[in-house]
């Protein structure tokens, strides 16, 4: 019963420390349950999807339903190579983090299939928009791991100089672009991105992928506004991964039944998608980027998650939930599940699974070797010191010339 | 050349810039079919199509951050706010994104955009059509900020700007688009047709960005200051006898510093005006980089004349503005001190 008078609602998380998870109430819709509709509905008649939760794989890791993409088992295999090295790459970090060799990171662990499954239904020629933790995108699209590591320890081959926090990674070779530390700036400019495929006629489509919390900000407003105005070509993904660093995702969700709900308002075909599912996540993007091409317009996708691990180094998830509740939760694990999918197909064994992992393991330590030999933060060699004045404009005008002299570089 | 007045010399230029290069865009609230509140876009849409010139939805943040990600792809975006009082909900994509893209990207990825937006007081526009935020932005490293004072140099600049590949914050006084301002409150508007930088070449041509003009030489004092001030400067030094050697520093990110240095060098005596309030107004940074410039040429305190450190007011304007008789104080002041 509504109360009788108004009330400030503060939301709470439903577990705190000291508590037992159980989320035996979290009323999910079951894998295979949900239509798959063709790709240009148009987006008011989404509703069912933005509630539900489109999912393929079934608990006893079969894929059933009509949005199983019928992927060939090499792909997946693929598809869970990339998510294994993704979780064993931010695990090294994570302990190199925690030997200080570089100043911070920030894990994925869990929302792999997020990154992985979303860059392998797009074509490596569409920009992606990521935040801070689609990491897996990278290695979908075989970035160089030397690469992305000197970045982090911000050594002499790190290609963004020694500019930015670790894992705030950009490629453009990739089409990855700049991360940014400025939560949801990029996905409005995901859109200006689209608009311009679209005026120029390429082929291309571009998505972006903000989290749970960050839907708060105005940008995510900006960005549905403007993607619903011109038909924009893009994919606007929200990682509903349940926590914003402490905060729970009512605070941003308020009373919305959904994250992905919130784009029905602004008329963009919207579904909620179980995000621990590699086939779910892979068929939904693959279903909006057939939207986006087709002149459908854009796609909120909200990716029911569970962020397993810490914010990021800098936080200590126990003060402010149970420990243990990642393994409550009743999604599980995306690793897991397209493992066991294989498994059940006659595709994979747990051999070659601890084979794989032996390999990932090798590459990613193999690998640290190596740019650990272009230097380290705390021990150099870094990018030299005068280019902190370069690339603030194209040319440096009186000003850094001066301020570069006065520094002595 | 024509004569043209600011309006018709930023219409005249992006017409130019749209017809030259097919990545440009233009695009602002009521900037399409309407051409704009102020007309600057009059006519765009109709030649060039609702692709190339179109109306946003009212959201600042919105065309800040389309622009951004239309130049990631190699898009020549040119954004219109539509009054400088409402650039602040878009003050986080151009802090934070917009002028950091090249250097965050170690040159990857770039940015570059032109942000219009009509700037400055002086039409009883009240506390929010009004502002001159100028220096909120020359404190952001990595975007240029330009205020021009005339039809020649709006084009110009304009098409510099938009040929360039830095981010451009391109504020134009709304003051002076139909005509120049003598800084005596409510006075009849002038005409751009009697001025000579109301000549405009109908063709493609640039003024560069980082370059500032003496627009009136002087041997009594230095007067450092952009915009509608730099009109009501010159009438100040005319009507009061003064020989002030003016300066119109037309680009403020990055200004010219040998320019205002070889001035006051030789006068030993500056002003630096402008509308904005005066507290960490980029006077501030002008008065400064002289004192460490010329500090043995000063003959006198740097003197700033400014808004004051107020919002700007609606029924006492002119109270608040730099007029005509404040400027002619202010050079009395700095020429007779000793």
């Amino acid at each position: 019963m509504p109360d009788a008078r108004p009330r400030f609602h503060v939301p709470t998380a439903p577990f705190r420390p000291g508590e037992t998870p159980d989320f035996s109430n979290l009323e999910l819709q079951k894998a295979g349950e949900a239509k798959r509709p063709d790709p240009l509905v148009p987006g008011v008649k989404t509703a069912e999807l933005a509630t539900g939760l489109v999912g393929v794989l079934d608990h006893n890791h079969q894929a059933v339903g009509e949005w199983d993409p019928g992927l060939k088992p090499d792909l997946l295999r693929e598809g869970l190579s990339h998510m294994v090295l993704t979780r064993i790459y931010d695990e090294r970090m994570l302990k190199l983090q925690r030997q200080g060799k570089m100043s911070f990171y920030m894990k994925s662990t869990g929302e792999e299939a997020v990154a992985v499954a979303a860059a392998m239904a797009l074509k490596k020629t569409d920009m992606v928009f990521p935040s801070y933790r689609q990491q897996g995108i990278l290695f979908a699209r075989g970035r160089n791991i030397v690469d992305m590591m000197c970045h982090c320890i911000s050594n002499s081959r790190d290609n963004l100089k020694g500019r930015q926090l670790p894992v705030h990674y950009t490629w453009a070779e990739g089409k990855f672009f700049t991360i940014s530390g400025n939560l949801g700036t990029q996905f409005p400019q995901a859109v200006g991105y689209a608009l311009a495929c679209a005026y120029k006629g390429e082929d291309e489509v571009a998505a972006s992928w903000i989290g749970d919390g960050t839907t708060a900000e105005g940008d995510f407003h900006s960005a549905l506004t403007l993607a619903s105005t011109y038909r924009a070509p893009v994919i606007l993904n929200v990682v509903n991964n349940q926590w914003a660093i402490s905060t729970y995702q009512a605070i941003a969700k308020g009373d919305s039944p959904s994250f992905a709900a919130k784009g029905l308002g602004y008329g963009l075909a919207s579904l909620r998608v179980d995000g621990n599912d590699f086939l779910a996540v892979y068929a939904a993007t693959q279903w909006a980027r057939e939207r986006a091409r087709k002149g459908g317009g854009a796609t909120l996708i909200e990716l029911f998650t569970y962020r397993s691990a810490a914010h990021s180094t800098s936080d200590d998830p126990t003060k402010y939930r149970p420990k243990g509740e990642e393994a409550a939760w009743p999604l599980g694990d995306p690793i897991l599940r397209l493992k066991q999918y294989l498994i059940g197909q006659g595709e994979w064994d747990e051999e070659r699974h601890a084979k794989l992992e032996e390999e990932m393991t090798q590459l990613v330590v193999k690998a640290y070797k190596e740019a650990e030999s272009y230097g380290t933060l705390h021990e150099g060699p870094l990018a030299p010191t005068q280019t902190i004045f370069e690339d603030v404009y194209e040319q440096q005008d009186w000003r850094l010339r001066r301020q570069r002299q006065e520094l002595g570089v | 050349m024509a004569a043209m007045n600011m309006i018709q010399a930023l219409n005249s230029a992006m017409d130019i810039l749209l017809q030259k290069n097919s990545d440009i865009v233009i695009f602002g609230e009521d900037a399409g079919y309407f051409g704009g509140v102020f007309n600057a876009t009059d006519g765009l849409q109709k030649k060039y199509g609702a692709d190339r010139v179109f109306d946003t939805p009212i959201n600042e943040a919105a065309i800040a951050a389309m622009a951004i990600g239309m130049a990631a792809k190699g898009l020549k975006p040119i954004a219109e706010i539509q009054f400088a009082d409402y650039i602040f909900p878009a003050f986080d994509q151009i802090v934070s994104e917009m002028s950091r893209i090249r250097y965050r990207s170690a040159g990857q990825f770039t940015s570059g955009c032109v942000v219009r937006s009509p700037w400055g007081g002086g039409i009883r526009g009240g506390q929010t059509h009004s502002m001159s935020p100028e220096a909120f932005f020359t404190h952001i490293p990595g975007v240029k900020v330009c205020v021009p004072s005339n039809p020649y140099d709006a084009k110009g600049m304009l098409i510099a700007a938009a040929e360039g590949t830095d981010p451009v914050i391109f504020f134009e006084p709304k003051r002076i688009y139909n005509g120049p301002f003598d800084g005596v409150p409510d006075a009849p508007l002038k005409s751009w047709a009697k001025h000579p930088k109301g000549e405009v070449p109908e063709g493609h041509y640039t003024v560069p960005l980082g370059k500032a003009e003496v627009t009136r030489e002087g041997e009594a004092c230095t007067v450092v200051t952009y915009g509608t001030l730099v009109h009501v400067a010159e009438h100040a030094a005319e009507n009061s006898g003064i020989d002030a050697e003016i300066i119109d520093l037309k680009t403020l990110a990055p200004y010219d510093i040998e320019t205002i240095a070889q001035s006051v060098n030789k006068t030993g005596r500056v002003v630096v005006a402008h509308e904005a309030p005066r507290t960490s107004g980029f006077g501030a940074e002008l008065a400064a980089q002289i004192q460490e410039e010329c500090f043995y040429a000063l003959e006198a305190p740097v003197l700033r004349l400014t808004g004051w450190d107020t919002p700007y007011p609606h029924a006492h304007e002119w109270a608040y503005f730099p007029i005509q008789s404040r400027f002619i104080r202010a050079m009395e002041t700095v020429v007779k001190a000793v």
